[in-house]
């Protein structure tokens, strides 16, 4: 490994810093009496408590799953600080009264407010730590009936859709963290589309993490109603921590008759150092429900950073025709660890799913796919393509691969590839001859191996993906 | 059978044993302590058998029967063989001491649609897991080949199993090879000397008969010392419609150089349990050639594991699973690579009817030290009726970087296309279905080296699904 490369691997996480703001934090540990402080300062109404208290009722009987290939210290749950919030927040009318700290911040990440809002079309809801603190571009969505706000917002002016839809795809009873999540979520975005209307502009949230301690549980609900369409971008940095952190989302996903979903993620938290110190735990429950009749979601994700990403986008593809797509890219390098795929679920007639999943491992990094694909008896017709490839860079690191195929009806047809190689020697040789660098060569081999996946996100992510896929493996090359 | 026969089934077989004054209520007794139970009443072994069982027991004890929580077993629920009292088969009450005559139960007539139509091939039959000398012909198999009982074996010394006996089969995490090894009563043991090449296949039938609920834990064990070479078979069969349960463990070991080829036929009864594990540790540039195919039993599971422990070894590990009915076939593989430079491929197929019910869960295992590693799997489900059910979990988990791993898995009907296409050359629809079927079948059938076993599996795959018209 040359030096030069090694300077590369060894690089530090360029996000990694602290803003200095006071925040508003409850105490640590979790218990009623926190849910419905959280609950009071959020100033929910009856039902949303409810809903809270009933899915921490339902966690503390369950217990914490340990299936995943994924190794970890114990959690405390008692020692986590569950609502951490920007104090100066107050109800803003525009821009200039945010605090200029924070904008400060979100210009080191490159995600400047001011400028996105009028350069590149996107109505951005930033997330800091744990309540939205900017949206911009509402009245332009407004004008088309489009809500896109932050989940508090949403209880606050749109109470009868999230109750009509809150946990609809992912109950508060799904699973260990997603009922942690619905018991002590604080904030995260919202999304409704209304019939017939497709969405101008590609709906965008940056999440950053920041309070040491603070468990982040966001949650997201986007709803595309009759014919509807959107597509939206979730991208993620977080500085730099000693103390790992619990990052347990939930995001679900609603697609009516004939409506689209498009989400995408690009995810890239720290990782911890070259021991795997730090780092964030990123335990995901992301799930869209195909309701309706010729309905599409289709999952695009990145995932390059987090010590642990245990996560499974999933699609039920409920609708007679309905279509889910996933497409990945997931890279693990030094001593990160990944178990993600997807679950699809095929309940309607004629439904379709594709899976393209593109695992790179590097260093010390182990990487699972884990898949499911579910024909239901009543599934006529269905169809599934999945191809899984992996590639090992370094002789230190892991891939695995899990596909669960579970047919209960004879006219499903189902194909499921997948392939483990290492990089081309023979193609980084090819390279090297003609004058590129073995690490331009790498770059340009991972980048053709993932090119499936890259085309599928929104031309601006394709090139932060591309980028963040170079750091994180440049160099790994030996 | 109900509960009341099952548990007389179990006291019946309680009062066979040779401690009668110490008979347990059997009432009181859960499956595993009938086991226990049932284990303590066992004629007597060698002490370094006694021990090799009383670690099983305890294994089996402290594993108890997998759960579909058990990611290995997570497709198969075991509930219908562990709710069961099974009592243990015998053919004769003096067990490993003697050897019975088992000729009153089975007769050779009985036999012979099971051997392949080659009276020549090296037969050693069982009968509940029992050797039965009047049923076998084995003689001559070469001077550098033994073919003998394990029972046989155990009594007289000859060919120190010991040696290897325990120490293939993982009985440490695998429940049903722990219950199998707290049982080791009799088998195969067959022994190839260096450079030994057995002329003729070398064919195991374990026949099970007999009344009542009974299980039998029959255990083979086969040495092949270097560029030794064997072809053999195992063929689980019953000749009555019965319920039973068959829980066998075969251990095989091949030296440097040596190659095996082993068939394993499972076509039990359709009312019968059947658990079959076989576990082979290869050396250096040995070769094994792996058939698996099952068609019988209500619920019946294979284990084929083997590992690669020697540079360049390499093994084919093919199967064919028809299912029809109720049935439940799961077929579980495991391949791992511990030492370079090692190929493995593996195809394994399934056509599943009626309700049945088909799993597939292969795993290829690559540690880092094996480089350049060349792995294959493919497994291809056909469902023929609407309501046949396959699950499928190919496996790859990978710790080297130089390999070269790939797996596939399809599940789907026969092509209308393919269908059309012989309907407008005149072929009927219940014609070009069995052809399709057969088609679909016929590549791992190709793999079999043996013309008559091929021959008589082909026509069992064109008769199988023959008038089930979907």
């Amino acid at each position: 490994m040359g030096s030069g490369i090694e300077a590369l691997v060894n690089r530090e996480y360029a996000y990694g810093f602290v803003t200095d703001i006071e925040t508003d934090t409850v105490p640590a540990g979790l218990n009623e009496g926190i849910i419905r402080l959280i609950s009071a300062k959020k100033n929910e109404p009856e039902f949303m408590l409810e809903w809270r208290l009933k899915a921490y009722r339902r966690w503390l009987t369950m217990k914490e799953p340990h299936w995943g290939n994924v190794k970890y210290p114990a959690i405390d749950y008692n020692s986590l600080v569950y609502y951490s919030a920007p104090k100066s927040v107050k109800p803003l009318q525009s821009l200039d009264e945010v605090d200029p700290e924070l904008l400060r911040t979100y210009e080191k990440l490159g995600i400047s407010l001011t400028e996105q809002k009028f350069l590149a079309g996107v109505a951005v809801d930033a997330i800091f730590d744990s309540v939205s603190v900017g949206t911009t571009m509402r009245e332009e969505l407004g004008k088309l009936g489009i809500i896109f706000c932050s989940f508090g917002e949403a209880v606050q002016n749109h109470p009868e859709l999230v109750e009509k839809y809150l946990g609809t795809v992912v109950p508060h009873s799904d699973n260990f963290f997603a009922a942690l999540n619905a018991a002590v979520f604080s904030d995260g975005s919202f999304a409704y589309v209304p019939k017939g209307v497709k969405c101008p502009m590609e709906l965008s949230t940056y999440f950053r993490i920041n309070s040491a301690n603070t468990g982040q549980f966001e949650r997201t609900l986007i709803i595309a109603d009759e014919g509807a369409s959107v597509s939206y971008l979730e991208g993620c940095t977080a500085p730099k921590r000693d103390e790992n952190q619990l990052h347990a989302a939930v995001v679900e996903l609603i697609a009516l008759d004939n409506a689209t979903v498009k989400y995408s993620t690009v995810q890239n938290w720290y990782a911890g150092d070259a021991e795997g110190k730090g780092g964030i735990y990123n335990f995901v429950t992301k799930r869209g429900k195909c309701a309706g009749v010729n309905s599409k979601i289709s999952w695009t994700q990145v995932e390059t950073g987090s010590a642990i990403t245990w996560k499974y986008p999933s699609v039920i593809l409920q609708g007679d025709n309905s279509v889910g797509e996933f497409y990945s890219v997931a890279v693990v390098n030094k001593k990160q660890q990944a178990d993600t795929g997807t679950k699809m679920i095929h309940i309607g007639k004629n439904t379709k799913s594709t899976i393209v999943s593109k695992g790179i491992s590097a260093g010390e990094g182990n990487n699972s796919y884990r898949g499911l694909v579910r024909v239901l008896p009543k599934a006529e017709g269905a169809r599934n393509y999945t191809q899984c490839d992996s590639m090992l860079i370094g002789n230190k690191c892991g891939a695995h691969t899990f596909p669960y195929i579970e047919v209960q009806n004879n006219t499903a047809t189902l194909e499921h590839e997948a392939s483990t190689s290492k990089i081309g020697e023979d193609q980084i040789f090819y390279c090297k001859q003609r004058g590129v660098s073995a690490e331009h060569a790498v770059s340009m081999i991972v980048s053709g191996f993932c090119r499936e996946v890259f085309k599928e996100l929104p031309m601006e992510f394709a090139v932060e993906a591309q980028q963040l896929l170079g750091i994180t493996l440049e160099g790994s090359v030996g | 059978m109900s509960d009341v026969a099952t548990r007389k089934g179990f006291r019946d077989n309680a009062a066979l044993g040779n401690n009668g004054a110490n008979s347990v209520n059997t009432r009181a007794l859960s499956p595993i302590e009938a086991y226990r139970a049932n284990f303590r009443h066992q004629p007597a072994g060698p002490e370094w058998l006694q021990s090799l069982r009383a670690q099983g027991m305890d294994r089996f004890e402290a594993l108890g029967f997998p759960t579909t929580k058990n990611e290995d077993w997570h497709f198969t629920s075991v509930a219908p063989i562990a709710e069961r009292m099974f009592h243990v088969a015998r053919t004769s009450e003096a067990g490993i001491s003697s050897e019975g005559s088992t000729a009153g139960i089975v007769a050779r007539a009985d036999l012979e649609r099971f051997t392949f139509g080659q009276p020549a091939w090296h037969t050693l039959v069982f009968v509940n897991g029992e050797f039965s000398p009047d049923l076998s012909s084995c003689a001559g198999a070469g001077e550098k080949v033994r073919v003998n009982s394990l029972a046989k074996a155990v009594r007289s010394g000859i060919g120190r199993p010991e040696r290897h006996l325990g120490k293939i089969a993982a009985f440490n995490r695998h429940a049903f090879t722990a219950l199998n090894t707290a049982f080791i009563q009799d088998g195969a043991l067959v022994e190839l000397q260096a450079d030994a090449v057995v002329d003729q296949p070398i064919h195991l039938i374990f026949v099970s008969e007999g009344e009542g609920e009974a299980v039998s834990h029959p255990r083979n064990l086969i040495v092949a010392a270097q560029n030794s070479r064997a072809t053999i078979i195992e063929s689980y069969v019953s000749i009555r419609d019965n319920c039973y349960f068959t829980n066998a463990v075969t251990e095989i070991s091949l030296g440097e150089g040596a190659r095996v080829d082993h068939y394993k036929i499972q076509r039990e009864s359709e009312k019968a349990f059947h658990v079959g594990t076989t576990q082979i540790r290869q050396e250096r540039d040995s070769q094994l050639h792996s058939f698996s195919f099952a068609v019988g039993g209500s619920l019946a599971r294979t284990n084929i594991y083997t590992s690669l422990a020697g540079a360049a070894a390499s093994c084919t590990l093919n199967g064919l699973y028809l299912a029809d009915g109720v049935q439940h076939i799961d077929n579980q593989t495991v391949i791992e690579h511990i030492a370079p430079n090692c190929p493995s491929h593996e195809v394994y197929k399934g056509v599943l009817d009626g309700r049945s019910h088909g799993v597939f869960n292969g795993k290829v295992y690559v540690h880092p030290e094996a480089q350049k590693t060349d792995g294959k799997q493919s497994n291809n489900n056909l469902l023929l009726s609407p309501t046949a059910r396959v699950d499928t979990k190919p496996q790859l988990e990978i710790f080297a970087d130089d390999v070269k791993c790939t797996h596939g898995a399809t599940v789907g009907r026969l092509d209308e296309v393919a269908m059309f296409y012989l309907n407008s050359r005149g072929i009927g629809r219940e014609t070009a279905r069995i052809l399709l079927t057969y088609a679909f079948a016929a590549d791992v059938l190709e793999t079999i080296e043996l013309q008559s076993m091929k021959e008589e599996l082909e026509k069992m795959v064109l008769s199988r699904f023959a008038g089930s018209g979907t």
